[in-house]
Formats: C-alpha cells, structure tokens, sequence
C-alpha cells in the first residue's frame, strides 16, 4: 500500500525494464534519504527547544548503537523482535488487513513461552523445548486474532476496532497470567518463573547476540518469498488489492481472510517466544515493551519489501538502543524516538505525494 | 447576428457559448478547440462515439474542470466556472448520466443541499420552489419520500429539479435516457419540451441517433475531441431519422457510406443470424433460480431458460432489474437462494467459480476495472488472474513467473493488447486494451458457455466493432453465449433470442424477429404479453 | 455482597463512572461527527493526548479550569488540523497518518513532560463542582449525577444538540451527504474538502476538551500516555452508536461503570485484581461486537478520500 492513496500497491514486477534501472534506484535513494533527512532535522529543531543539542544527539546514538560493538550487539538483539513483527505486518497489510493487535499477540505468546520454557526443560533437551514454546505462542497469537478475523470474514466488522480491542484485553489478561496464574511463588516481584540463561536460545560465536537473529532473518526472507514466489502470496495480495476481483477470481476471500491474519498474528506470536527464549528468560508484571505501534510505521518506511525491512529494522533497532543510552547520559528521553519515528512517517507521505505530483505533471 | 429558435423567438445572444475551448489529459486530447452555441429556447444536441468529449465539454461547463485554453461565454460575456457552485448561482443546472442525490435523505433534503450552513433548516421556502418547478416540470412526487425508496425516472426528474434550482437559465442532460424505460423517455421528452417553452438553453448529450432525432431541434457531431459539424434546426426539422443519419456519418467519415463496419457499430444494422439447432442437448439449464437481495439490490427471482451451444442469449433490461445478480449467480460470485444451475447436465448449484469454470462457463464482468482486473498489478498477472495455483504456471505452489510472462507475451501478441509491456500495470491500459485482455482471459480453448455484462460499455467505436465481432465470432463456433447489455441496438444486432429482465424476473423470451422491438419494448415496461 | 449494594459504594461507582465516561463521551461524539461525515479517525488518539496535555499546562498556570478545556481543545484541533490537511486535502492514507500522528504526539508529549514536570510532578487543585440545587439531595443518585463540574451537563447538552444538529440543520444535511455520496455535496456547490476539514476539526477540538477533562478533573494530573486507549474506544462508540448521539451517551455510561468498577471494589474492600477488572471493558465491547456484528453501520465513504471528477 502506498501512502498516497487507499488502494495503490506496488506492481509485482521482479525488476524494472531496462535502461530506467539507474535513474530508478538513484529516484529510489531520493525518495528514501529525503524523509530521513527532513525527519531528522525537524527532530533536531525540537531537540534544540527543549536546550539539548542534536549532533551530540545523534553521534551519541550513532556511536553507541551503530559504531560500538556492545551497543552494535543489543542493536542486533533488539532486531529480533522487531523484524518478526514486521514480517507479521507484511502479511496483513499487504491483505488488506490492519492487524493492530500486535502488542497484545506479542504479550501473550511472551506469557505462555515464559510459563512453558521452564517447565518442559525439566523433560527434554533445550533444542525441542524452543520448538515446542515457539510453536504453542504461534498457536497463540493465531488463536488471539481469529475472533476479530472470523468477525472481519463473516460479517465485514471492522478490524481495526477488533484488533485493537483484542489487544488491549490481550495485555491485561496476560498480566492476570503472570500474576495468579504462572507467578513464580519464590520471588519478590512478580514474574514467571525464571529460565536459566544456558537453557535460552544459544549465543552465536563469541557474541552475546542470540540465535533469534538467524530465525528471524529467515522469517523475513521466506515470507519475502512466499510473498513474491507463491500462489497463496499472490492470492492475499488480491484479496488486499481489489476484494470484488478476488471474489470474480474465485478465491475463497474468507477463508483467505482469517488465514492472513492467523498467519500474520502467529508470526507476532513467534517475536514474543523468541524474545523470551532469547533475551529475558521471563516477564515480569507489567512488563510491554509495546512494539506493535512502532512496526507499523517502520513497514510502511520500507514499503513492505522483506529486504527494505531489513534495513529499516536495522535503524530503528539502532534508535532505539542509541536512544536508551542517551536517555542515561545526555538526558533525552527515550520518547524522543517515537517522535522521530512520526516525523519520518509523515515526511515520507509527504514526499510520495509530491513525487506522485511531480511525475503527473512531467507526463503532461 | 439574430438566431431563430424552433419557438420562433428572435435572440441575438446565445445564453452560454463556448469559443476554442481545448482540455488536455494524460495521453489524450479530450476537447480539440471547440466552439459551440447555446440559444434559449432550444434543445441542443451534442451526438458523438463514447470518447467524442462530450462528457468533458459538460463538465467544464458545469463548474468540474477547467479548460485548458478557450473560453466560456455567458450571455456574450466571458466567466471562469470555479466551482459547481458557480456554475448553480450562474443559473447552469447539470444533469448527470448516474444520479448524484443522497439515497438515505428525502427529496426536499436533496433539494436543499447547498443551503447556508450555519441555518437550520427551513422547509417552508423549499416546499414553494419545489412546487413551482414540480407546475413547471408537469411531475408529481412526494417531497418527504427517502430519495432511495423512488424509480430510476422519478430520481431523474429530481435531479432536474436540483438542477434548475437557483436559477433556468441552462439546463444540461448527460446521456439521460440510458436508465429509463421507454414510458419514462416519454416523459422525459414532455419535460423537455415545457421548459423550452419556458425559454431553457437546453443540451443533450448523447451518442443515440434516434434519440438526438426525437429530442432535437440542433445537433452537433463531435468526433474524438473535435467539432465535426451541425444540423441546422431549419434543415433537421424537415428531416427524417435516416437523413439524420445519413448525414451525421457524412460529417463524420466524409462520405454517406452506411456500409462499412465502423458505421454499422454506431447505427447498429440489425443483422440475421443463422437458426440454432434446437434439438441439441442444452449446455446450460436454469430453473426457478432466485438470489437474496440486500438494501438497495435488485434480486433475481424464479428466472428459468435454456441455453444451448452457439446460441446467443441476450438479456435485454433497464439497469438495476437485477441483471448484475443474474449474472453473479451463474458465475458462481453469488450463492444460490432458490432454484437450480445445471452445466452440460451437471449440477453445479452448490459449486463455487473455480468449479463451475473448470466446466467451461466464463464471466465477463462490466466492470472492468473494479472488478474484472487488479489495476495495479501487471497485465500478465492479470491474464492468469483465475488460474492462480494451477498448472502449468505453478508448480506446487510456486509461481513459475517465467512462464507467465511468456504466456503473457503470447496472449499480448494474439489478441493485439497495445500495451508498453506485460509487466505494465493494467490500469494504465485504455478500456479498450482491458476489454481485449479480459477477452484474451476469458475465451480460452476449453470454454463453454460464456456470460457478457455489458460487453461495449464506456469503448469507442473501433473497440465496440471488435468486440462485437469477437462474440459471434466466438457463438459461431460453438460457444453458449448470454449477453447482457441495456443497448437494445446491441442485442437486436447480435441475439438470436432476448429475455427481458424486469424486476428481477425473466418476464419473456423473444425470438429476434422483426417485430421483437416492439415486443421486448412492451416487457422492459413489465406488460406481460397475453 | 451486601458490601455491593451500600450507598457509599454505589455513589462513588457511579460518580466514578460519570468521570471515567466523560472524556469516552466526548471522544465519540466528536468522531461520530468525522465518521458521518466519512473520515475515519484514526489519530483521534493523539488529539486526545495532546489535548490532555495542553489542558493541564492551561489549567495548571492559569488556576483556571475553563482555559484548561479551551486550551485542550485547541490542542486537539492543532493534530487535527494535520489529519485535515494530509489526509483530506491531500489524499494521504488516514490510517497511517493516524497511527504515525498518535505516536508522535505520544512522543511528544512524554518528552515536554520529561522536560517540564517530571521532576515535580505537580498535581491540580481538586475540580470545581458545580451541584445542582434540588437534585444534588437525592439520596445515592444526587451525589453521583447532580454534583460535577460543569463541564459534564455541558456535554450532556450537547449530545442532545447533536442529535437536533444531525437531524433538523443545513450542517446535519452537508455531514450525511460527505459520508454517503459525496460527488452528491460536490454537485449541490457544497465543498467535500471543507466539510470533511470542518468535522474533523471539530472533532479535534472534543477530544482535545475530553482529554483535558481526563487530565484535570479525572486525574489531577498529566501523565504520559494517560489516554490509554480512551480515543479508540470513542471510536468504537461512535461505530457502535449508529449515527445516534445519545447512544454515545449510553456506550460511554457503561463504559464509565466498567472503568470505574476497580476503585470502587477497592473502596468497597473487595479485593479482585486490577488486571481482571481493567479487562471488562474491552470484553464488553467485544461482546457487543459479535452481538450486533451484523448492524454495525458505517457510512458508504468511510475512509475514501475525495476527488472530484474521478470515475
């Protein structure tokens, strides 16, 4: 979908004909780098009001999350998450479906790993342990979205509303979860119980960047793929483009409907397991790192290509981690990346716009 | 200079003019430099092919667009037409082809759009004028009735009230009668002529030539962009309808000559078509089908017929008497409520598209853009837009993109789709290059039986020829064709039998004999014959 | 369980309710307004937000409540005007613009309170109640209903306005025809663009005062990311409501009960978890959801932006 219109998306087409390839990628640079730059020198103005300076800002978040390697390596671990959740997005968006219930798919699968990875250690090795908690929180983001899918595919309601319904109900019930049901009765503070770092998703080489990494890059590209190469990417893809050509097509857009958004909440699901299984081991009450607000934009910035994805999680993941340190040293608030993240997103519609305006009137 | 009008006033301005008006769009010149004039008092007719530019001259007057060069005049002097509100308080009334009223409100709500907005609403003064225009007009309805609840005419003759609303001074019709019934093109007429006594500029745009004979006191021909030539009201009064059309092809094509093909498309020769032999088995057998409506639908209802190989069915029927259910149903878009669908002695009543087109039936839809293609993706996906995940262009799931593009490639060259590429996406192509690719889609080796809605809606007349030619072409060998159309010319042209589909029922069948015109104009109204 | 059915527990649910359902109120009234209208409003989130945050500043060095609200709901009206501008005339998808407005206001505002208040976290003086004479003395009821700030008739008129508003007046005519067909509107001389703008900036300007009631009289205090959804619900109202203001009214009211229910068990000593409770609302709404799944009516040109002359 682009930003500039409701129902334009961008034509299937592996590459584009001929001698356009080179002004095509330097106009694609352009329409990239430009938002980035607005977004950042707007951003630098309110950094600038509210008397911090934003070349300390930014070299400070580039240096700690690009160019040094502890931060390069929670860079690397925070994409993990993000790039799993984008990979759900992908799938929804590009059906038409606005799966806005992340945060509470996220929580969820998170809760149900947390309670389960403790528990099966005891009977069985690490490797089928991971398997089995990445597979049931699938289940369980899938299970969590089917209400408002069902509801979208039989009766056409709305699944904004629903999702994001489901997914504040989704955060609290997963509190409830953490708090009654799987509490580990020997802490203090409530949680579940506690998995033992060796018995999490194993580190790769010397690094303390966790397996998570390689599965979720995995994910990018075979949804990418299944996106690009497959029959059932091809179908949603209708579905999402032009609903009446799907039903004239003969696609059954219902049952299309709800598997898009299983699929797309199960991935969701994964990023909770993994995130679990890689990083904390446990959730703690309370605990929402609310990420499913901040992939939406980041899925429209790479305009639903796997691989723009990438390199967009890849920022984010490096603002957000830069952006953390700062908030300790320089003193700008960690909500300073959410603004950042608007000013980008709106830079970018607006870009498109005057690039859609700008080719109009090149025809004429 | 003094102009006589057909009411034998004498007025030396015309009431609205337009002098070298030129609009420009992307990849086409819609209006070439046109000078026209509008006298009071008269109907002036605008005849031309879809394409001609007709529709864009109107909407500039109309206050929608503006004109690229040229200029409008009102009474002699030069405007510039904003807006649609300056064009209303200018005393220019638009009437277009598909009704612009607010179905959920009720006629004097319609009526009273464009009211001053910080006001509560005030019925009284609405109810004087809508009075006053319903004397004018010669029409009666009922002010508080919910604009959705009335017929196509009634809607009509609302939307000439809105129009004349603020003023009569011009009154513009779009291609007025294509949703009316032929009592309802009566009644339209007698409005007509009572405003024109009254002294409205009137223009009708049409591409009918009887309906430009009937209505008209000036007609002026425009051919693809460009102003062609006129019909004097002195010399067209004293005309007959085939003078008329005589003379329009001559302004257009050069010469009188009614026997080439591109003439015939736009005049619509009716042709004899072979007999079909009744005693093969039928391909398609329909009984007692009926469909569920929602808000606002025309259902099918208890509609029954046979269908046999190389017989051209056509469904004849004023827009909205449930033709788009019909032919919904028989693809298999549709559930079926009541009744049974039978292929090749089959029941297919329960299967879904993808069966029903593995036994050979095919569905063109009239929409070509919403619904028939995906406008955004390439021409080459959309040719295999049905057969996603089967072989041989998937293998196992994948797409085999290779292939398509080569089928593509194929299909292009075959059925000369002008388009850059098939990887081009097809919104970009001209509905005529959509038709011809929709075609290519649908009327492959293994069809059956083939359901076209409307197949020459919205085409210039090379394309409608073609199209045309395609369908007895395809009947000829063997295809089981249903057309639906509301051009009565088309199906006369290319039917061996027409149904007559009248709120929701197939309420005869006739054979296209001589005299099926009269008969089939005598069901679209829903007088069951004896 | 008699515990339930005191006087002290139910004045102070149902006062409680008042409060909680007053910015929910609000909120959907306003984006009834922008969904009759045919914009979807996504970003209402953020302008209840940053009208909560204006409201409070306002409210907060001025001593005065009324510049408080006023203040919140030129703050709305400040992203609504963005959502009018990016989305209504110029095209842009609503949804996204919505989301990236929200979150950036999100942003925004956490990072001014960062700056400003984070080290002192100061609180408002208690709301002025204005208690009506007469009523204010019913037992149970009084208490609850008949001694608010005034703010909360206000907007009880106004659901009532609303509904003469959408019913019996040019403007009510002009929002019914953007939703439903709005070449119609176009057609008549009425600018599509600047009604939509219209509605959407009224509706900017309610849930700005919403959130500023939220801020000030709800909590006393701003806190970030204090709407916590409340938008999105006014967006459920307003779809539940059918294009009826007072259905508003009764969305918000149990809305109001739901949310008002945790500190009134507390109070009443029953101990169940906040999570539980904080849950019934959305259960509720989903409940309703699937109840009247078929009836949920929205108008025909929800969400599609206009330009005039397309086929």
């Amino acid at each position: 979908m682009s930003l500039a219109s409701e129902t334009q998306l961008e034509t299937l087409a592996p590459h584009r004909p001929g001698g356009k390839f080179a002004r095509s990628i330097g106009g694609a640079v352009l329409r990239i780098l430009l938002p980035v730059l607005l977004a950042l020198v707007v951003g630098g103005i309110i950094l600038l009001a509210l008397g911090k300076s934003p070349f300390a800002y930014y070299s400070y978040v580039l240096e700690r999350g690009l160019f040094n390697w502890i931060g390069f390596q929670a860079t690397l671990t925070r994409m993990v998450p993000l790039l799993l959740m984008a990979a759900g997005l992908i799938v929804a968006f590009r059906a038409g479906i606005w799966n806005l219930g992340g945060d509470g798919q996220f929580l969820l699968a998170a809760v149900v790993t947390a309670a389960l990875a403790p528990a099966l250690i005891q009977v069985m090795p690490r490797s089928l342990m991971i398997v089995c908690c990445i597979v049931a929180s699938v289940a369980v983001g899938a299970i969590w979205a089917l209400l408002p899918a069902l509801l979208k595919a039989r009766y056409g309601v709305n699944e904004i509303i629903t999702s994001l319904m489901m997914s504040f109900l989704g955060i609290s019930f997963a509190n409830v979860l953490v708090k009654l049901v799987f509490r580990d009765p020997t802490t203090t503070v409530p949680q579940t119980p506690d998995l033992p770092v060796e018995d999490r998703l194993p580190r790769l080489f010397d690094t303390t960047v966790h397996a998570g990494i390689l599965i979720a890059l995995a994910v990018i590209v075979l949804v990418h793929l299944m996106m690009t190469r497959t029959a059932f990417g091809l179908k949603l893809q209708i579905v999402g483009a032009n609903p009446r050509a799907a039903v004239h097509a003969g696609l059954n857009v219902a049952w299309l409907t709800v598997a898009t958004f299983a699929l797309s909440a199960g991935l969701i699901g994964m990023a909770g397991s993994v995130e679990i299984l890689g990083v904390w081991g446990t959730v703690r009450a309370d605990w929402n790192p609310a990420y499913g607000m901040i992939v939406v934009p980041l899925v429209f910035l790479a305009r639903f290509n796997g691989i723009g994805v990438i390199g967009f999680t890849l920022f984010f993941a490096v603002l957000m981690i830069g952006g953390e340190s700062a908030a300790r040293r320089i003193g700008v608030p960690q909500h300073y990346v959410l603004v950042l993240v608007a000013l980008l997103l709106l830079f970018l519609a607006l870009v498109e716009y005057l690039d859609q305006r700008w080719r109009k009137r090149v025809k004429d | 200079m003094v102009h006589e009008t057909p009411m034998g006033r004498r007025e030396a301005v015309p009431a609205i003019a337009v002098a070298g008006i030129t609009k420009r769009y992307p990849g086409v010149v819609a209006n070439d430099n046109v000078s026209l004039e509008f006298y009071p008092g008269e109907i002036h007719v605008l005849l031309g092919e879809n394409g001609a530019g007709k529709s864009t001259l109107i909407a500039m007057l109309a206050g929608m667009q503006q004109p690229d060069s040229g200029e409008i005049l009102l009474q002699g002097r030069a405007v510039r037409l904003g807006s649609p509100r300056t064009s209303l308080d200018h005393g220019i009334g638009t009437v277009f082809q598909h009704v612009l009223l607010v179905p959920s409100l009720t006629v004097i709500e319609n009526l009273m759009l464009g009211g001053p907005w910080w006001q509560r609403l005030r019925k009284a003064p609405a109810l004087a004028r809508f009075q006053e225009l319903s004397a004018l007009l010669g029409v009666s309805i009922d002010p508080d009735a919910q604009v959705g609840r009335l017929s196509l005419g009634q809607q009509q003759q609302v939307e000439i009230m809105r129009a004349l609303w603020r003023g009569e001074q011009v009154l513009i019709l779009d291609e007025p009668t294509s949703m009316l019934t032929p009592q309802g093109v009566r009644d339209l007429g007698e409005v007509l002529k009572r405003l024109r006594e009254k002294g409205v500029a009137i223009i009708l745009i049409t591409h009918k030539m009887q309906e430009a004979h009937s209505f008209g006191d000036r007609i002026s021909v425009l051919r693809l962009g460009r102003f062609v030539g006129a019909i004097e009201p002195a010399q067209l009064s004293r005309m007959s309808q085939a003078e008329v059309t005589d003379k329009v092809i001559q302004l257009m094509f050069g010469s009188s000559d009614r026997g080439s093909a591109e003439v015939a498309a736009l005049i619509g020769d009716h042709r004899n078509t072979a007999p079909i032999d009744m005693t093969q088995a039928p391909r398609l057998i329909v009984r007692h089908l009926s469909t569920s409506a929602e808000r606002g639908e025309c259902p099918v209802r208890d509609v029954s017929f046979d269908l046999r190989p190389g017989e051209i069915l056509g469904i004849a029927g004023i827009d909205g008497n449930g033709q788009k259910h019909l032919a919904e149903v028989l693809a298999g878009q549709r559930p079926v409520a009541e009744g049974e669908i039978v292929i090749n002695g089959e029941d297919v009543t329960d299967r879904g598209v993808e069966a029903r087109r593995r036994l050979g039936l095919r569905y063109i839809t009239d929409e070509r853009l919403g619904e028939g293609t995906v406008g955004s993706f390439s021409v080459a996906t959309n040719l295999v837009l049905k057969e996603i995940g089967r072989p041989p262009l998937w293998h196992k799931g994948l797409t085999l993109w290779d292939k398509v593009h080569l089928h593509a490639r194929e299909q292009i060259r075959q059925h000369d789709i002008r388009t850059p590429s098939e990887r081009t996406p097809i919104g970009k192509l001209s509905g005529g290059n959509i038709q011809k690719a929709l075609l290519a889609r649908e009327l492959t080796e293994n069809a059956g039986i083939v359901i076209f809605n409307k197949p020459t809606y919205g085409l210039d007349l090379y394309n409608i020829r073609l199209a045309r030619e395609r369908i007895r072409e395809s009947a000829g060998r063997g295809l089981a064709t249903i057309v639906i159309s509301t051009e009565l010319d088309e199906l006369l042209e290319l039917a061996d039998r027409i149904g007559v589909m009248f709120q929701g029922r197939l309420i005869g069948i006739v054979d296209n004999a001589p005299n099926a015109e009269r008969q089939i104009g005598l069901l679209m109204t829903g007088v069951t014959p004896a | 369980m008699d515990v339930l059915l005191t006087q002290s527990f139910l004045t102070s649910l149902i006062f409680g309710a008042v409060t909680a359902g007053m910015p929910l109120l609000l909120a959907g009234l306003g984006e009834q307004i922008s969904e009759k209208a045919g914009v979807l409003n996504i970003g209402i989130e953020g302008m209840m937000l940053f009208g909560a945050y204006c409201g409070f500043v306002a409210a907060y060095y001025s001593d005065s409540f009324w510049l408080g609200y006023l203040c919140g709901g030129l703050g709305g009206m400040v992203v609504a005007g963005l959502v009018a501008l990016l989305c209504i005339r110029l095209g842009l998808n609503q949804i996204v613009i919505g989301i990236s407005l929200t979150i950036g206001f999100e942003g925004l505002t956490a990072l001014l309170h960062y700056v400003q208040f984070s080290k002192t976290y100061p609180r408002l003086s208690p709301a002025p109640i204005l208690a009506i004479p007469g009523l204010a003395d019913v037992p149970v009821l009084g208490r609850a209903l008949f001694a608010h700030n005034p703010l909360v008739y206000l907007a009880v008129i106004l659901t009532f306005f609303l509904g003469w508003l959408f019913r019996k007046s040019y403007v009510g005519l002009n929002l019914e025809s953007a939703g439903s067909k709005p070449a119609a509107l176009d057609a008549a001389g009425v600018s599509v663009l600047a009604t939509r703008s219209a509605a959407v900036l009224t509706t900017g300007f309610l849930a700005g005062v919403g959130g500023a009631y939220m801020a000030n009289v709800g909590a006393g205090l701003f806190v970030p990311f204090m709407t916590n959804g409340a938008g999105f619900i006014g967006i459920v109202l307003a779809m539940l409501a059918r294009g009826r203001p007072v259905w508003v009214l009764f969305g918000a009211a149990l809305f109001g009960i739901s949310l008002a229910m945790t500190t009134a068990l507390q109070v009443a000593g029953i101990n169940i978890p906040t999570d539980v409770v904080q849950m019934l609302p959305f259960a509720m709404v989903m409940l309703v959801l699937v109840i009247f799944a078929r009836h949920s009516v929205l108008p025909p040109a929800l969400g599609l932006p206009y330009v005039r002359g397309e086929r």
